[in-house]
């Protein structure tokens, strides 16, 4: 079992003829994953390496059957992709662009909630998602990405910073701890899917045992995801937040990663975890040091 | 990207929103001619981004060209918390019957516009909230429906804005929501909003922030970005495409994505030293945007060291490597590098690192972020 995707998901890659889109469209599919074929208009009816092209999602869905869409397209354009692959009938949608004006994802959002209610979004700007040997979409490193045990136990990743996402998945990796699914959130102020969403997913996935989250400064994202966890998730769990050491005011990079009068600190999304019975580390390498002590008492 | 009060006065008027006539100034004499052509009695504002201006005695009211020299020539180059004035906004003075309080944000957690609106204008918002909470209306506005005229004068009635004002109020929460949605703002709040004696409402000040990622749609926010206060570093930074924050510690510090880059400040924090920066270089970093990175750490004279911390996914290992390499022969870096290299191509590029013939007074390779901020952190001691 994995959460969102399994071995099974066919997946279509709007952009698949960008640099970016053909770099991690076949290397999706060189791990393994269902990549079925690729979208973008004038330029249907080509092949990316044997991956068919065609002009629209939904010729593409209806060709191939696909039910996921992995979005790698410019900031401009992602969110008309977007709501092209939910008219289309995908159940699934990674965005990985980043830099989509907060306005547009607002408004995307919530289309997606009124028209769309069975689509599920996850990003934008995030590094999408890997359930190791089943299925990759996105810009995760599989190798990284420790195999699940048959027997687990088996850790679940959900993280709001990619390359904090990759640390997570080398730490684990480094413990020989197995990986269930790994879902990056993503940065942005509006993402798709939240922590919660996720937290729910994996408490109710047979295969995965324990909870690693990632979060950062800014937004209250993890304080609503320590409430939850408090009422809803049974299963142990040890989180690491970035930015600690983040002034006051100033965007760390990710458009939602400010500390703005006094909300959004380290310190209270760390305190509001520990309160919730997360095990909170003090860098990345810590809460991959908890894990693993959590590890070792379910097995 | 935070505007100025005169830039969001500017940006306002091109949604219709009604604001005091007056110009900018960056001289004595060009506050008089501001002045004469708004019309007396005026007021001289001092243009800081930081609340607190009127008590630092940054505004002031004159009745005639010689008070406008006056005040202007004490506000000009006053410093503000830190925040030296360059220039006042000189506008005709308003009479004041009532001041209100209005604002669009996003709210996070509830994925929708917020609107904040109050009878409580003229002082921070903030203080109201914790003082006086009941009175200020909070309404979620879904961002596909938009605000309505309807959907705003019920908002201005629900506020307890008193009845003369609330058609005034509702026309301008409608406007200021257009400029917050087609402005991509995000924020535009207008403390206080006015209401004059002889009837009409009016912004009496403007506080703009836009959302940079739609920057690409607003050809008109090129003369913003001109007045914009980034230090050298920073607007070097911005030259070549790479996300900075200067900091005042001495390790210099680059790292692939935001969030790693927030860790390794913790990481560096945590063994006992203080970074120097805040350096994302972002997905797809190549041989050009290393090089660049690193000259713009070589132009901050406190650093020491510097932390190089990759972990790859987009990023490929040996991108991180070759630019490395070709800065150190573009650059004569003053501090030693260590780096911590894994991820994507990882191997190829250590051993490119390795392979190149850099001295190891000028760079080692440490297997782990903890080990790398130790190793950094004793070569700034």
């Amino acid at each position: 079992m994995a959460i969102f995707v399994n071995q099974d998901t066919k997946v279509i890659v709007q952009g698949l003829t960008g640099g970016q889109g053909k770099y991690h469209g076949l290397r999706n599919k060189a791990y393994g994953t269902q990549v079925v074929a690729g979208v973008t208009p004038g330029k249907g009816g080509t092949d990316v390496e044997g991956i068919p092209v065609y002009n629209s999602v939904a010729e593409a869905v209806a060709a191939t059957g696909a039910t996921a869409s992995f979005v790698t397209v410019p900031p401009k354009a992602a969110s008309a992709a977007i709501l092209e692959a939910a008219a289309a009938g995908i159940s699934f949608i990674v965005c990985i662009t980043e830099g989509i004006p907060a306005q547009d994802e607002a408004r995307t959002y919530n289309t997606l909630v009124r028209d769309f209610p069975n689509v599920r979004l996850l990003g934008p700007n995030c590094p999408g998602i890997i359930s190791p040997g089943k299925c990759n979409i996105g810009i995760t490193a599989g190798e990284i990405a420790e195999l699940p045990s048959a027997g687990g136990p088996n850790v679940g990743i959900v993280s709001r910073s990619g390359t904090l996402t990759y640390q997570a998945l080398y730490e684990l990796k480094q413990r020989g701890i197995g990986v269930s699914t790994c879902v990056g959130i993503g940065g942005d102020p509006v993402p798709g899917t939240s922590f919660i969403d996720c937290l729910r997913e994996f408490q109710n996935d047979p295969e995965t045992h324990a909870i690693i989250m990632i979060g950062e400064i800014g937004g209250s994202a993890e304080e609503e995801a320590a409430e939850f966890i408090k009422a809803n998730v049974t299963k142990p769990m040890s989180a690491y937040i970035a930015g600690v050491t983040a002034p006051a005011g100033k965007k760390m990079g990710h458009a939602g990663a400010i500390v703005s009068g006094g909300k959004g600190t380290a310190q209270g999304k760390m305190d509001a975890l520990r309160d919730a019975g997360v095990k909170v580390g003090q860098n990345p390498t810590e809460a991959g040091e908890l894990m693993a002590e959590i590890v070792a008492g379910l097995r | 990207m935070d505007l100025f009060e005169y830039q969001g006065k500017q940006y306002f008027a091109r949604f219709d929103i009604p604001v005091s006539k007056g110009d900018v100034a960056l001289t004595v004499d060009d506050a008089v001619k501001a002045a004469d052509a708004a019309g007396y009695p005026v007021v001289v504002k001092a243009q800081v981004q930081v609340g607190g201006r009127g008590k630092a005695g940054g505004i002031k009211l004159a009745n005639n060209a010689d008070e406008v020299r006056t005040h202007a020539g004490n506000i000009l180059g006053m410093d503000i918390k830190g925040h030296v004035v360059k220039r006042v906004w000189v506008e005709n003075a308003s009479d004041i019957a009532e001041e209100y309080y209005a604002s669009f944000t996003l709210d996070r957690g509830a994925k929708k516009h917020l609107l904040m609106l109050s009878k409580e204008g003229g002082v921070e918002i903030e203080e109201v909230a914790a003082t006086n909470p009941s009175a200020i209306l909070m309404l979620h506005i879904d961002p596909v429906d938009g605000l309505s005229a309807a959907g705003a004068l019920k908002a201005a009635v629900d506020a307890k804005i008193p009845e003369k004002a609330q058609q005034g109020v509702a026309d301008i929460l409608v406007k200021l929501y257009r400029c917050f949605t087609e402005g991509d703002c995000d924020l535009a709040e207008i403390n206080p909003l006015i209401l004059k004696p002889t009837g009409e409402v009016h912004a009496l000040d403007a506080k703009v922030s836009l959302d940079a990622n739609a920057d690409f749609r607003h050809p008109e926010w090129e003369e913003f970005k001109a007045t914009e206060e980034l230090d050298a570093r920073e607007k070097l930074a911005r030259e070549k495409g790479l996300q900075y924050i200067g900091l005042d510690g001495t390790v210099g510090i680059i790292a692939n994505g935001a969030g790693l880059a927030m860790s390794t400040l913790d990481v560096v924090n945590q063994v006992g030293g203080t970074a120097a920066n805040f350096l994302d270089i972002g997905g797809g970093a190549n041989a050009d945007l290393m090089a660049g990175a690193l000259e713009v750490i070589n132009s901050d004279q406190n650093v020491k060291s510097i932390f190089i911390n990759i972990f790859g996914g987009i990023t490929r290992g040996e991108e991180v490597a070759k630019g490395i390499v070709e800065a150190l022969g573009r650059v004569d870096l003053r501090a030693p590098i260590v780096i911590r290299l894994d991820g994507t191509n990882a191997e190829e590029g250590r051993s490119i690192l390795a392979n190149a013939g850099i001295p190891e007074s000028k760079l080692t390779s440490k297997p782990t972020m903890l080990e790398a901020a130790r190793a950094a952190v004793a070569l700034a001691k």
